[in-house]
């Protein structure tokens, strides 16, 4: 009996499932990053109960495995009547995840806008959106870019637990020719070396953020 | 929706659930105290030398913070014994959860130590402290104090990672989920319960952290990791 080695067909398979990855991260960033948003703008709210309410998701979610999140998405979507293709289960199980995390990232940035801008913004009869719009959130997002990218490698590495529930991305196409090519060391080496060139420039990314930051603010 | 919930299916595989329970937290604190002890051996080692070493620890760290925990296991468990190592599930998944988490506490505790001023270590010195002396007083505790926090954070972080052993057969508590899953078909219930299970020893951990930060550090330290609820390592 012969096997497949690990050769050339066999890292472009790799690479046609990191495609996935970096689908399913976007994904992920974009849907958990509107849901976070609204989330992390409940958690400053004024009114007491949607503080509560935004506050008891965050704690939730962070106080979860994000694997419990992907069988609860893909057996519940089933359970619903609703016959999706995997790729749906991940991607509302990794925004779920994703708003949660950035959700409680971006309240402490709002929050970390000093009280005088909003005590000025206040006395210039603005409204409460008009503070957020041209005043608090601008300074936020400045502050909120070092993490939010930091975070978006957090996401990366763990869309590879979709591939537990058979979603086919980088981590499940390393299974699959491990399977085919009985290497493994060779297979996963290259499946966490596929890894790293998404992830380190974005941690390198992140980490520049944050000096440029530091020069810049008056702290 | 024709479906009817039953957890009551779920209570005659209670045993099947504690035993994952007690080797979810075996590793956890396992992996914990040795992934942290690991982080303030190669935390100091790269502040005291520089050149090979410290281009070794960071590459280390940048290796592992920058693939995926689940891809490590793999590492461990199917590749290692391509080299002669074979290991059973249980050790991959304690050195795979080590391995991980030694190098996050090695990137929080160094930032804890290059927050210590520099001024600090001088005033240590010139009160007659010896190089040991400062090291410990001065440098690695009160930076060890001042991280605290975020470490917590990362090892909550970790105990929850260590569902991923699932994938390489560890029986922890997500391999119990899906024994019982396929024992009774009752996929949802169960991962209602495990997912709750899990929630409940999340808050119970935290809660732990923070009464050895008050034992540790005191009150200051203790109050702070109570309320963070992410704080980003990175």
């Amino acid at each position: 009996m012969t096997f497949r080695t690990f050769g050339p067909d066999e890292f472009l398979f790799l690479l046609s499932g990191l495609q996935w990855t970096v689908l399913l991260t976007i994904i992920a960033l974009i849907g958990g990053g509107v849901t976070g948003f609204l989330i992390a703008l409940a958690r400053v709210s004024s009114l007491q109960w949607l503080r509560i309410a935004a506050g008891t998701y965050i704690q939730i979610i962070q106080g979860i495995p994000v694997l419990m999140i992907l069988f609860l998405s893909y057996y519940g979507l089933g359970l619903a009547g609703l016959d999706l293709p995997p790729l749906f289960a991940a991607g509302a199980s990794m925004t779920v995840y994703a708003s949660g995390y950035l959700a409680e990232i971006w309240r402490g940035c709002i929050q970390s806008v000093p009280k005088q801008q909003w005590e000025a913004s206040e006395s210039l009869a603005m409204t409460r959106a008009q503070q957020y719009r041209y005043v608090v959130l601008p300074q936020a997002l400045r502050i909120s870019l070092p993490s939010t990218v930091g975070f978006a490698v957090q996401v990366v590495k763990n869309t590879s637990i979709a591939s537990i529930i058979g979603f086919v991305e980088l981590a499940r196409a390393g299974q699959l020719i491990n399977n085919a090519t009985f290497q493994p060391f060779r297979v996963f080496v290259a499946v966490a070396a596929l890894y790293f060139v998404v992830c380190y420039p974005l941690s390198q990314l992140s980490r520049w953020l944050e000096r440029r930051l530091h020069v810049g603010s008056h702290r | 929706m024709s479906y009817t919930f039953q957890f009551g299916v779920i209570a005659q595989y209670q045993d099947v659930i504690l035993s994952g329970i007690w080797l979810t937290i075996k590793l956890s604190v396992m992996s914990i105290i040795l992934g942290c002890a690991a982080g303030i051996v190669l935390a100091s080692l790269r502040s005291v030398r520089g050149g090979v070493v410290r281009f070794l620890v960071d590459a280390y760290v940048e290796i592992i913070r920058n693939t995926p925990f689940l891809i490590q296991l793999f590492i461990v468990y199917f590749g290692l014994p391509g080299l002669g190592l074979r290991v059973g599930a249980d050790t991959a998944a304690l050195i795979g959860m080590t391995i991980n988490l030694a190098a996050y506490s090695t990137e929080i505790i160094r930032a804890g130590i290059e927050a210590v001023h520099k001024s600090q270590i001088e005033a240590g010195e010139a009160l007659g402290f010896t190089r040991f002396q400062v090291y410990r007083h001065v440098i690695i505790i009160p930076a060890l104090a001042k991280v605290y926090p975020a470490l917590c954070s990362q090892f909550v972080l970790m105990m929850l990672a260590s569902s991923i052993c699932s994938a390489i057969s560890t029986n922890e508590l997500a391999a119990s989920a899906a024994f019982i899953e396929s024992q009774s078909y009752r996929s949802f219930e169960v991962y209602i319960v495990v997912t709750l299970i899990y929630l409940a020893l999340a808050l119970c951990l935290r809660a732990v952290l923070a009464l050895v930060g008050l034992w540790l550090f005191g009150r200051r330290v203790a109050r702070r990791t109570a309320t963070a609820v992410a704080e980003e390592a990175a």
